[in-house]
């Protein structure tokens, strides 16, 4: 029925079974959209935050999907300025996965702010002293540089190609790709370092506060770094399970291994910062607030040192000395092990730079203050998912999105 | 927010982030006309149909 949309030499599943797994991941979809209309029109006390808690389970999504996205601003980096050519092969799928990350931060902040209608004034009336407003401008900037590069893919449908005006807007588009690229580097390198600064200037939270350069904590340059380590291995996973569900190769290996290549790299560099930067904040930092390491990890009934051990050395050494090495990379189970931990362990970074901050006591006279998601909550954070698998099954179904998938499965 | 809004200050805060915001935005605006504008041009004049990506 559709099949004058589907791109040449390749082969799709038939209607009625894509029309299922559409309808499948649109209940999901349904499911958050309603909990999000009940927070829009019945207010924020549809959700479990309070005085205690005004960030919660949405913004550590928020920073979880923009590290995760950060594979699209530095695969990009890698391809355009960097001039690894190899990378055009993944990089389509790099930049859809961004899109559908930052999409669905802004998708999460709309809900979040409680009054979507006033969400100009944070352009329009800025604070200009807050660290949340240059994460709002270059977030809302990158998310049109995305959109600008994921336009040239629609463009290249096989019936909108057809079109001489937007054959030609995506070959033109598709030239000055760097200059796109340039900017979505530069500008995803101050949101994601802002994102990671707001904890590290909380000199009235210990658990976050961190020394740093100038006007930026040392959290600013970590969070940086981790999105543009992990997020490139959370492409090459989605890559894999696209590979899985769909029944084909789509990328070739030598890709996929440089990518996790440059990627373990990051994530061993950044591991050994972060293991200084820990060592730094519970030797000298701190004490100088009047507290010990395991004040932060002990007399509450979730925050362990578990969770400083998963963060570190097992979503963060492991998956490093997994992907350094040409026999892990090549090892599939290995190698899939290392992109799950890789993924999971800026997730577990956010969620205490977010959470734990709020949790841990600062006053003799606080205590531990635990939080639990509404359903609401729950179901608007697993909305993006919806969505994301939507969007990726119609790109995957309609627009050239692997370069290498008709040599790759020759049958089709 | 514009310098001649009643909010705007001409201070080292004000300069930096709104100045960066419309840095940013300018790049993409003026990319984007460009692409936009070459794309009329060409397909005005017939010009650049067989040119490929990838």
């Amino acid at each position: 029925m559709d099949s004058a949309l589907i791109p040449k030499g390749v082969k799709r599943c038939p209607t009625w079974q894509f029309a299922l797994w559409i309808g499948a991941a649109g209940a999901v979809l349904l499911w958050g959209v309603f909990a999000m209309l009940l927070c829009w029109f019945k207010g924020l006390n549809q959700t479990n935050m309070n005085d205690s808690y005004g960030f919660a389970l949405w913004i550590w999504a928020d920073l979880a999907v923009i590290a995760l996205g950060g594979g699209a601003f530095f695969t990009g980096f890698l391809r355009y300025i960097v001039g690894k050519d190899e990378l055009k092969n993944i990089i389509n799928y790099a930049v859809l996965i961004g899109f559908i990350c930052y999409s669905s931060a802004l998708l999460i902040l709309a809900i979040d702010i409680g009054q979507p209608l006033r969400g100009w004034f944070i352009f329009w009336h800025a604070n200009v002293h807050s660290m949340l407003t240059e994460v709002a401008f270059c977030l809302t900037c990158y998310f049109g540089v995305l959109t600008i590069e994921y336009v040239p893919l629609i463009l290249e449908n096989r019936q909108i190609d057809k079109v001489p005006f937007f054959h030609r807007l995506g070959h033109n588009m598709h030239e000055i790709m760097a200059v796109f690229a340039a900017t979505g580097a530069f500008l995803s390198f101050f949101h994601q370092g802002s994102l990671g600064g707001v904890s590290g200037v909380l000199f009235g939270r210990p658990f976050g506060y961190r020394e740093g350069i100038f006007i930026w904590p040392w959290t600013f340059f970590l969070f940086t770094w981790s999105a543009a380590a992990c997020g490139p291995c959370f492409t090459i996973l989605i890559t894999k399970i696209t590979e899985k569900i769909t029944g084909k190769k789509l990328v070739k290996q030598n890709v996929i291994e440089l990518l996790a290549k440059i990627s373990g790299w990051m994530i061993g560099t950044y591991i050994i910062a972060k293991i200084i930067d820990t060592w730094y904040w519970a030797k000298v930092t701190a004490p100088e607030a009047g507290f010990n390491l395991m004040d932060f990890y002990s007399n509450n009934p979730f925050y362990g040192i578990w969770i400083l051990v998963l963060e570190i050395v097992i979503c963060g050494v492991v998956p490093a000395i997994i992907l350094i090495s040409e026999k892990g990379r090549k090892n599939p189970a290995a190698l899939m092990t290392a992109l799950i931990l890789a993924v999971i362990g800026p997730c577990v970074n956010r969620w205490v730079m977010v959470l734990q901050v709020m949790a841990m006591p600062v006053l003799t006279f606080d205590n531990w203050v635990m939080y639990y998601p509404s359903w609401q909550e729950v179901a608007t954070t697993i909305l993006p998912v919806a969505y994301g698998v939507i969007l990726i099954s119609l790109s995957y179904r309609y627009l050239p999105i692997f370069p290498q998938e008709q040599e790759l499965n020759p049958e089709a | 927010m514009f310098p001649f809004c009643f909010e705007w200050m001409w201070d080292m805060s004000h300069m930096v982030f709104m100045g960066g915001l419309w840095y940013a935005l300018t790049i993409i605006g003026l990319g984007m006309t460009f692409c936009i504008g070459k794309a009329f041009y060409d397909t005005f004049l017939d010009k650049g149909k067989d040119d490929h990506h990838h």
